[in-house]
């Protein structure tokens, strides 16, 4: 019988013996990845979070400018990497539960009931969902950071990275970290290992996003960098009108279009 | 990739260098200059692309010493074909293009798999991005799939720059592999010229 909630599970044996059945070979399609950079970063008055914007299918670029960091409640974003949609209904199915437990409790969540509630989830699906986030806010008791694994482990830690693009990233972090950086420093040092990852990690690339969480406030900076903005093309490469061949043409009448005062008119 | 003109040829290449995820060197070159009328252009595995070469060169030396002239550039493409052939059941991993003038003036590129399957063609793109850039070329030089007939392309050496430089840097946009500088050698009657052409190095 299948579960009447949650991933329905029917189809796994059934391309599983597609997949390497006898005689069957057949290549069962890829889901987008985000090979990513994402980073995370605790400064004096709360966290910095950091993406970059490319999306890759294998060794081709799905999305040049797509959004890594989502949101989960006013106060607490979470940045994604791994199997983009896992990424994107997990943040997304967290945040709901994390509304309806604010309108429960009549008070603002806590970082870590949405971290419980994410190790849980991705724990129950023993690394089947591939996400791997990192999650900050800032709540009643002061700024968080969490690093959560596919496989359900958490990590807080005052700086953190994740993704294809992480060791990059984390070069960066352990050369220049400090404790309690001030706002724009925070901002630049997040933005630079986020850049680490972008130019050193084929799977990382285009923009930089960030996302600044203090107590009460948080700020968005969507595309905060643009370093790979593209060079103008040396022609242009437009097709004149007919180039395209018809190859048959046939045309239908859908409908017979009668006058009707020529119509007779039975009484 | 290559492309040969009526009097001329172009053949170029990145110059990343790349395992996995990682860059290796952003200034490898994979288009080497055989003589002053041929070009290669190699992809797969680097290691073999550079021993491939330095073998075609040796055997072009002994050639010389031997006739005492230079390899024409539809020889060496037999050569390759052959060398290529050798190693039938141990490949060279390495699938190369080579551009040059051939013994009546003309531009030609000809075309390899890895283990000998030669083609004289127009224009070609092997490598990483040749899924992106091989239907550009078909578009563009090849004029495939248009109704207008008569239409002929007189192909300038600027116009075929300017594609290059155009299909490098639309392929770099989409393929992860494909980036940071794009050489090309243009191959002319009086010789060879090689430019440089900034790609982005995300």
């Amino acid at each position: 019988m299948a579960a009447k909630t949650g991933f329905n599970f029917d189809n796994y044996q059934r391309n599983l013996f597609m997949e390497y059945g006898k005689g069957n070979n057949m290549k069962l399609p890829k889901a987008t990845k985000t090979g990513t950079t994402i980073v995370g970063l605790m400064f004096k008055d709360g966290i910095v979070l950091g993406a970059d914007t490319r999306a890759t299918e294998g060794p081709i670029v799905a999305d040049k400018n797509c959004e890594k960091i989502h949101y989960i409640a006013p106060n607490m974003y979470c940045c994604g990497a791994g199997t983009a949609a896992d990424t994107e209904m997990t943040t997304a199915l967290i945040s709901s539960n994390i509304e309806l437990h604010c309108l429960n409790t009549g008070r603002e969540a806590r970082v870590v009931t949405a971290m419980t509630m994410l190790k849980q989830l991705l724990f129950k699906y023993q690394g089947h969902i591939g996400a791997a986030l990192i999650l900050g806010g800032v709540d009643c008791t002061g700024p968080h950071l969490y690093t959560i694994y596919p496989h359900g482990s958490t990590d807080k830690l005052p700086y953190v990275t994740m993704g294809s693009g992480s060791l990059a990233a984390m070069a960066v972090f352990e050369a220049k970290y400090k404790k309690d950086l001030e706002r724009q420093e925070a901002i630049d040092l997040v933005a630079e290992a986020i850049q680490a990852g972008i130019f050193n990690d084929m799977g990382s690339g285009s923009n930089v996003d960030v996302c600044v969480l203090t107590k009460g406030k948080v700020d968005y900076l969507r595309n905060y960098i643009k370093p790979n903005v593209r060079k103008e093309k040396e022609q242009v490469y437009k097709f004149n009108i007919g180039v395209t061949p018809v190859i048959k043409e046939s045309i239908r009448n859908l409908v017979d279009v009668v006058d009707v005062n020529e119509m007779e008119i039975d009484q | 990739m290559a492309l040969a003109g009526e009097d001329f040829c172009i053949v170029a290449a990145d110059t990343r260098q790349s395992d996995g995820y990682h860059i290796n060197c952003r200034y490898a070159p994979k288009a080497h200059q055989l003589s002053d009328k041929t070009v290669i252009g190699t992809s797969g595995f680097y290691a073999d692309g550079l021993n491939f070469v330095k073998k075609i060169k040796q055997r072009m030396e002994w050639y010389f010493h031997q006739h005492d002239k230079t390899m024409s550039t539809t020889a060496i493409a037999q050569l390759i074909s052959i060398m290529l052939y050798q190693k039938r059941f141990f490949p060279y991993y390495v699938f190369c293009v080579i551009g040059g003038i051939d013994e009546n003036g003309k531009g030609c590129v000809y075309s390899y798999d890895s283990v000998g399957n030669a083609e004289r063609v127009q224009y070609q793109a092997a490598g990483s991005g040749n899924e992106l850039l091989q239907p550009f070329l078909d578009s563009q030089i090849g004029l495939k799939n248009r109704s207008n007939e008569n239409e002929t392309l007189n192909l300038t050496e600027e116009m075929a720059i300017k594609i290059v430089k155009d299909a490098f840097s639309s392929v770099t946009e989409r393929d992860i592999h494909t980036g940071d500088c794009v050489e090309i050698y243009i191959i002319r009657k009086d010789g060879v010229e090689c430019q440089k052409y900034p790609l982005k190095r995300d």
